[in-house]
């Protein structure tokens, strides 16, 4: 049997996920192609309906925006999948790592820039001693990461909530979020004169993707990482610590997520708020970290696409369609790559075929 | 691999060509100006997180816009529209896009659009936008802030409490709110005068959650309450409040004689209990509703922007102009009640009684 690419098992993943999708549509008596116009739109800002209004770099800023956080997360969820963990306890990461770059925020005066910075590794932080649970645990006492993780997210909500009720300064209008953060604490803004809020936080993301790359690919702690989600008693049997692996890859891949969490309370509301349910970023890290196979470049991709899919829900409702269409491709690309063992085997049935067909031709 | 590639991508682009030929065009984008056009107008409407089928601020703010765009002949999809929130991130996004479409009116209903409306009014200095319930946000002469008195509308629904209190004869009522808060006392405030307008020697129950968001703690006060001998309770904290509709349902599935108040949108739905659907005649726990007629407030916006006299700056809706009422329907009230009411509102209206909204904090009639 012959084996594939990973990029290539995603690509198809992908092509499949948007074909299926434009069935739907076109099922329900909606134009497939206008699903296409729209997810352009929200991709370059060219409107094909509209071609006389040009290009409005509004959307690709805010494209890059929502994918910000995304990469991240699918960072962190694939650097524990590296080492033979799931890590679904992004939400609770994400949360945080919000709250922890809110009371720095707050309650540690420091000069502009340095407080920005102060902010967000709090909250990478937060994120890495919220993720230590879980990995601690199954490193002693080999406990499901799953379930501590999918409790975590709800612990880190109602803390969330509760800190904010009682503990920072809350907004006594709405009693939903804090008052403003203090001008220290920014991330500016890229927005090239349109209302997007797109900032400078995208270079934690790139710091991050280099950080993954050279961590996992370029050192013997990578190695040693990797070699004990290969095999893990293989990897003690060759001499390496895997409880301390276990430990410090999760709290690695917590600090991810709390950094996403600290760009995004920055960046886009420049607030700390009460969390009514979760953001879901945690989540869609799941499918970037499978879309991307865990590779770094993989990563930088399918967290631009699902950060796509995610900018596009605007410009698809205003074309008529429902925002859920998003939601199935990334369901359907999901599915797709889970199983991504049926399409080896159909990408080797259709070549068997064509070697078959090659012989009979000579 | 490279002919898959291509099959599929040709497999992508001939679905594309049939949905041309088969089905009709989707929403158009773009919109023209329509200022010139008499009450042809674009409205973009964005929901929260809640969506368009809320059963409250949302649904009831687009009913308002529906309401005007079909007494004008608007199309929904090309006229006017709505876009749903995922998450808190969307605000800003969706309300740009309107703006981006330079739609004649963006509409937004609650307090949690308040950072994304502040910039959004900003950013796009010629896009007129309202928001609904927020009435502090800095002026500016392309926003709306519409408020509500909501202390005249819980006048009517106290005259109502006190009726009733009279009617069964425990002369006890009781509120709950959720927070202490001036918005709050608000309504504590003509509550308490509608209450004693009717019946000067009521006792009124009165407690805070401290919480917008804790049914249990909603219903374990409405438990106190309703023990302590009070049997209508105006439930007046959010999402809170609906513990004191479900404790008031299940003492009216016991056979109590108990009633709640709901308050901002008809709740009527919400306090139906179980004994009586099963009876097969819905029966509810809620005596009446205070509704904010936020309905009224956006269409009162569209009909401003397509006469081309929007106003700016914070807009009170009252009694007087039907910002705040009582539902249309009221099957748990009876003809003399509803006749009271109206009186009262007359009176009001007619200036010949106002209502403080300053609250009394001490009496002996307050529990």
């Amino acid at each position: 049997m012959k084996k594939y690419k990973a990029s290539t098992i995603s690509l198809i993943a992908v092509l499949i996920g948007f074909l299926l999708a434009s069935l739907l549509l076109l099922v329900t008596g909606r134009n497939p192609v206008n699903m296409f116009i729209a997810i352009l739109r929200a991709m370059i800002g060219f409107d094909l309906t509209h071609p006389e209004k040009g290009v409005n770099i509004l959307y690709p800023l805010n494209w890059l925006l929502n994918s910000m956080p995304v990469i991240l997360t699918g960072l962190s969820v694939a650097f524990a999948y590296r080492t033979g963990m799931f890590n679904i306890g992004g939400e609770g990461q994400f949360i945080v790592g919000a709250l922890a770059c809110t009371f720095v925020a707050f309650y540690v005066p420091l000069p502009a820039g340095i407080h920005t910075v102060a902010c967000v590794l709090a909250g990478g932080l937060a994120g890495a001693l919220w993720a230590f649970l879980p990995g601690f645990l199954k490193a002693m006492r080999n406990i499901n990461e799953v379930v501590i993780c999918i409790m975590l997210n709800y612990t880190a909500l109602y803390l969330n909530t509760f800190m904010i009720r009682n503990v920072l300064p809350i907004n006594i209008n709405t009693l939903h979020e804090t008052v403003k953060f203090p001008e220290t604490v920014s991330l500016g803004s890229l927005n090239f004169g349109t209302a997007s809020k797109f900032n400078w936080g995208f270079v934690f993301v790139i710091i991050a993707l280099l950080l993954y790359w050279f961590i996992i690919e370029k050192t013997s702690f990578g190695f040693s990482l990797r070699a004990t989600g290969f095999n893990k008693e293989g990897a003690r049997y060759a001499g390496m610590s895997t409880t301390k692996n276990t430990v410090l890859s999760m709290m690695i891949a917590g600090a991810f997520v709390g950094v996403a969490g600290a760009i995004v309370t920055i960046g886009v509301y420049g607030y700390g708020r009460i969390f009514d349910a979760f953001d879901n970023y945690g989540f869609d890290g799941i499918s970037v970290a499978l879309i991307g196979a865990c590779k770094t470049s993989g990563i930088l991709f399918g967290g631009l696409l699902i950060g796509l899919l995610k900018s596009a829900t605007t410009t698809l409702q205003r074309m008529g369609m429902t925002k859920s269409i998003t939601n199935l491709i990334q369901a359907c690309i999901l599915i797709l790559i889970a199983i991504q063992y049926g399409i080896v085997l159909v990408l080797n049935m259709i070549n068997s075929k064509k070697d078959k067909k090659v012989k009979e031709d000579a | 691999m490279n002919k898959l590639m291509k099959s599929s991508l040709a497999a992508v682009l001939a679905l594309g060509l049939v949905g041309c030929s088969g089905s009709t065009p989707a929403a158009d984008g773009g919109t023209t100006d329509g200022g010139d056009e008499g009450s042809k107008i674009t409205i973009g409407f964005v929901t929260d997180k809640g969506g368009i089928d809320d059963k409250s601020f949302n649904q009831t703010t687009y009913k308002g816009i529906v309401q005007f765009a079909e007494e004008n002949g608007l199309k929904e999809g090309t006229d006017y529209s709505y876009l749903q929130s995922n998450t808190d991130a969307d605000y800003t996004p969706n309300l740009t896009q309107f703006a981006d479409e330079q739609v004649d009116l963006e509409v937004a209903a609650g307090y949690l659009f308040e950072g994304a409306v502040n910039d959004t009014v900003k950013q796009y200095p010629d896009q007129k936008i309202l928001i609904i319930d927020v009435g502090w946000l800095e002026d500016s002469p392309n926003l709306q802030q519409a408020v509500f008195a909501e202390h005249e509308g819980s006048f009517l629904v106290g005259v109502v409490a006190g009726l009733k209190a009279i009617e069964n004869g425990s002369k006890h009522v009781g509120m709950v709110i959720g927070m202490k808060s001036d918005s709050m006392f608000k309504f504590w405030a003509g509550f308490q005068q509608g209450v004693w307008a009717v019946c000067p020697d009521c006792i009124i129950s009165f407690d805070s959650c401290e919480d917008f968001a804790a049914p249990e703690k909603g219903k374990t006060l409405a438990q106190k309450q309703f023990n302590n001998g009070a049997t209508v309770i105006f439930s007046c904290a959010g999402a809170s409040g609906n513990g004191v509709i479900q404790e008031g349902a299940e003492r009216r599935g016991n056979g109590e004689d108990v009633w709640v108040i709901g308050v901002d949108t008809d709740q009527y739905e919400q306090g139906i209990y179980e004994g009586s659907v099963a009876e097969g005649n819905e029966k509810s726990a809620i005596l009446t509703s205070m509704m904010k007629r936020v309905d009224v407030a956006a269409y009162n916006a569209c009909k401003q922007v397509a006469e081309g006299n929007f106003v700016h700056g914070v807009v009170n809706y009252t009694l007087a102009d039907g910002g705040v009422s009582l539902p249309e329907n009221n099957p748990n009230l009876t003809e003399d009640v509803l006749k009271t009411v109206d009186e009262w509102t007359q009176k009001i209206i007619s200036g010949e009684v106002t209502v403080d909204s300053k609250a009394i904090e001490t009496d002996d009639r307050i529990q």
